[in-house]
């Protein structure tokens, strides 16, 4: 008989008519690493918020080790010796660890016996778990990594023994990331109870000895990790089968259509965010743009796009030349068959309170095939909103719903349909699938290949670097606002590229025994 | 942590139900702060309603406020669907009665009236738009805050209008700070007038044909916001600057776009009382309209039948009100503008605070309406 950490009996909570959670059970057991899995919606992050006191649940009961609590806020739960490290964290980048490990469990009104009290708890945990940061070091000043594992620290100095990770690797590098699971199985080895919540099958497969799978508010399935793989539990969390690897056609490229040359950026602050960026793109091929989130990928999509211009150098695309004297603007990009995905959907790709066939037209609303007279020709913004919605399968298929309501992968795609549908000769793709369901994912690279395949020149901006990899023919790695070194897709690999995209230059993280100089 | 997500409700409960629930929580507040005084609240609310719209002179004066709140409210609206808090109605209502005046002092000595009055009406909308651009200019190119300047700007218009008047525009002889009256041909006919033509007898009030303008002006507003492109950027810059970079809007041309416009309807307040009342340029005309328009937006959800709407309602106030501290001595000028400003305070700052309860209402009644049904 294995112990319980946790047991979750028939759970169900609704906001208003939506049913989040249906009748959910779940137990895990001590000591293991557990992952939930599901589709954005499926209701997870409801789930774990009621197990962490952010939602009582309207009815189900909550077991922690075998007796029953309940849990009504987070310091509740934190009692009952449950953690939580969100996704994005909660830490203050002002303070030092130690002071952020404190915060919120000072004993006394003086910090002073606190903060020895604190410091010795903490090398004793760290010595434990193996879980090193310097207590000293300010936060903002850590890499993100470092930041995980002081979240990490917080939940174990208050007691806790079952910790709940809520997406742990969106931020972190392929290397951070192993490193993550290295001390996640350090902490299960002590005893530790980890909840693992993700939509990434790889780490699933990865590290956890079970899983769950949630659909739609209830729990579909459970499964031993070793006795399923990611066909089925991607099959599980769709409801239908779903393919995980693209069919792609061989390349075939053709003319330059893009191309930078000693491209450059400074922005406002007069910190260089790009530097003596040189490439080329061609029509039928796609370019993948692999780095860690924030080392100048974002801002050489906007440039590219003309939402920025650059500082240095220049940069071709089709028949307009971009240079520091001569910038162009977005919509000059448009007239001329380029057409940009934006990374950041929310704040740029779409407007939340604008209907779908208001957002349908962003960028286009000056195209005459809109307009009648001074007017916005409704009729024709409705039926082509329609037409989008019909090809790119967006959910509901009703243009006046506000843009916000939609789901993240049904706005993706209505952006993709209104970027794609006007056959642009260059595309720029930024994150195309961030916070997109896995159905989605696949539709959505589909379309971008489908674009290739139609004579389409493809820059794509990813984090993701599965996504980098399999979508890609040439991949371009970045790091510190310069170009490391570009890979052809076939001899790509996520530890090479991991490597490179901490600026290891590409020969040396081709063999990386060779002594690496960490720290470029 | 409460972001358990809000229901929706049935537009008419959205813009019907809890306006009004808003207005009678406001009401009770007032009729608490009635009696506090020793007066009798149902009494006052009579007085209040049989003053505003209890017979033809009422009728006309509320409607004769109305028409300045109207124009007030759209300005207000339209910079705030761009974004933009435009403080400063005042000061360009102002600012667009100089340019009222100044159009048929110069005019009304040779020009026929069909002539002056839309030349007089473009030039307030000229002012109106000019006091407006230098804010949303330095706004939009230089990072200075709208609401800081156009604030200022009030004062600004406020002390050349009196510099003006005093001085430089002062008719000779007149102890009085306003210009010499404007020559008949250039007067907006009063209403009691029009219906007169028409062989209908109605009391004489300032009420004139201004108000079909203001009417004029919710639709064009209307049309321009959500039915043209520019309407479309303007509202794109409102919602996401960075969306709108995105789109290959500039978000600076639009700010002096909305600005322009926004300034221009609030300078339309002269049309109203230039034109068509006082037919003179004098100090201090725009008496507050401009501000109450910012209250007028705030509860008419910057749409311009809410804004209609609002602007009835305030209308209504000040002339139930100005009934009331005539009727009930006890009740002065500063109690009114108390009253006024609770039902501001209940349906524009605390708009939300009764839409829980309403949502549950709702929700229990539906409820209800399910189990008979099934």
């Amino acid at each position: 008989m294995v112990e319980t950490a946790i047991e979750l009996r028939s759970i169900s909570k609704s906001f208003g008519p939506v049913q989040a959670n249906r009748d959910v059970s779940l137990t895990v057991a001590k000591g293991s690493i557990h992952g939930i899995i599901g589709e954005n919606g499926a209701g997870k992050s409801t789930l774990m918020s009621i197990l962490y006191g952010f939602y009582e649940a309207d009815s189900g009961e909550i077991l922690v080790r075998g007796a029953p609590v309940e849990i009504r806020n987070s310091h509740d739960a934190i009692e009952s010796g449950i953690g939580m490290v969100h996704q994005h964290f909660m830490l203050i980048d002002s303070f030092t660890v130690l002071e952020n490990v404190m915060l919120g469990a000072e004993s006394g009104p003086l910090l002073s016996e606190s903060t020895l009290a604190a410091r010795t708890e903490l090398e004793r945990l760290e010595r434990e778990y193996g879980l090193y940061v310097p207590l000293d070091e300010t936060v903002g000043d850590l890499p993100v990594g470092q930041q995980q594992r002081v979240e990490i620290l917080k939940a174990l100095y208050r007691g806790a023994d079952i910790l709940i990770l809520d997406e742990p690797t969106g931020v972190l590098t392929p290397q951070e990331t192993d490193q993550l699971f290295e001390i996640l199985k350090a902490l299960k080895a002590q005893g530790v109870t980890v909840i693992l919540i993700t939509h990434k099958l790889r780490e699933i497969m990865a590290v956890t000895d079970q899983v769950s799978i949630m659909r739609g508010g209830e729990m579909v399935a459970h499964r031993a990790t070793a006795d399923t793989n990611r066909e089925e539990l991607a099959e599980l969390m769709v409801g239908r089968k779903v393919r995980l690897d693209l069919d792609k056609a061989p390349v075939a490229p053709k003319a330059a259509v893009l191309s930078a040359e000693h491209l450059g950026y400074t922005d406002g602050k007069g910190v260089q965010r790009l530097a003596d960026i040189n490439f080329t793109v061609h029509a039928g091929e796609i370019v993948g743009i692999a780095g860690v989130s924030g080392n100048g990928q974002s801002e050489l999509l906007e440039v590219l796009a003309g939402i920025l211009p650059p500082s240095e150098g220049s940069v071709s695309l089709g028949p307009i030349t971009a240079t520091p004297e001569n910038p162009g603007d977005p919509e000059q990009r448009r007239l001329n068959g380029i057409a940009h995905v934006p990374e950041d959907r929310h704040r740029l790709g779409l407007i939340g309170k604008f209907s779908a066939e208001e957002t349908a037209i962003l960028g286009y609303h000056n195209n005459p095939a809109y307009l009648s007279g001074p007017l916005i020709d409704r009729a024709a913004v409705r039926a082509d909103c329609e037409k989008m919605m019909r090809d790119y399968d967006v959910r509901p298929p009703d243009p006046v719903l506000q843009s916000s309501k939609f789901s993240g992968g049904n706005q993706q795609k209505l952006i993709l349909a209104r970027e794609m549908e006007k056959n642009p000769d260059i595309l720029l793709v930024g994150q195309p699938t961030r916070g997109v369901d896995i159905g989605a994912i696949e539709f959505i690279h589909q379309q971008i290949v489908a674009m290739r395949d139609a004579g389409s020149a493809v820059l794509l901006v990813s984090v993701e670097l599965d996504e980098v990899m399999s979508l890609s023919d040439r991949i371009i790695v970045m790091c510190g606002g310069r170009i490391i070194g570009e890979v052809a897709a076939e001899e790509a690999d996520a530890r090479m590229l991991g490597l490179m995209m901490t600026g290891i230059p590409r020969d040396k993280a081709r063999n990386p025994d060779a002594d690496i100089q960490v720290g470029a | 942590m409460s972001n358990a997500p809000r229901i929706t409700l049935p537009a008419w409960i959205d813009i019907g139900v809890i306006p009004l629930v808003n207005i009678l929580m406001a009401l009770v507040a007032a009729g608490a702060v009635i009696l506090i005084i020793g007066e009798d609240p149902v009494q006052a609310v009579q007085v209040m309603i049989q003053g505003a719209v209890g017979y033809d002179e009422g009728i006309g004066y509320t409607l004769y406020y109305t028409t300045n709140f109207i124009f007030t409210g759209l300005a207000v609206s339209m910079a705030f669907h761009a974004g933009l808090f435009n403080i400063g109605g005042e000061g360009q209502a102002y600012f667009g009665g100089l340019g009222i005046g100044l159009a048929v002092l110069a005019m009304d000595g040779f020009a026929p009236g069909f002539l002056i009055v839309p030349i007089a009406i473009a030039a307030g909308a000229l002012f109106g738009a000019g006091w407006a651009f230098i804010p949303a200019y330095l706004q939009a190119y230089r990072g200075s805050h709208i609401v800081i300047t156009t604030i200022m700007f009030n004062f600004i218009a406020a002390a050349l209008m009196v510099y003006l008047l005093a001085g430089v525009m002062r008719e000779s002889g007149n102890m009085s700070p306003e210009t010499r009256e404007f020559a008949a041909v250039s007067f907006l006919p009063f209403m009691h007038e029009v219906f007169a033509w028409f062989g209908v007898t109605i009391t004489r009030t300032p009420l004139n044909l201004s108000i079909l303008w203001a009417l004029l002006c919710c639709v064009f507003v209307y049309v321009f916001i959500w039915r043209t492109r520019w309407g479309y950027a303007l509202r794109t810059v409102g919602q996401s600057e960075r969306a709108a970079v995105y789109a290959g809007i500039s978000p600076p041309r639009i700010v002096l776009l909305a600005m322009c416009l926004s300034g221009a309807l609030a300078g339309f307040v002269g049309v109203n009382e230039l034109l068509g009342v006082q037919h003179r340029l004098l100090l201090n005309f725009s008496a507050g309209y401009g501000f109450t328009g910012i209250a007028v937006a705030l509860m008419g959800r910057n749409h311009p039948v809410g804004i209609v709407l609002a602007s009835l309602l305030f209308g209504l106030l000040y002339q139930g009100g100005a009934e009331l501290s005539f009727e009930m001595p006890t009740i002065t000028k500063e109690m009114v503008v108390a009253l006024q400003g609770l039902v501001i305070l209940f349906s524009g700052a605390l708009a939300y605070m009764s839409r829980p309860w309403v949502e549950k209402v709702y929700l229990l009644a539906r409820g209800g309406a399910e189990r008979r049904a099934a």
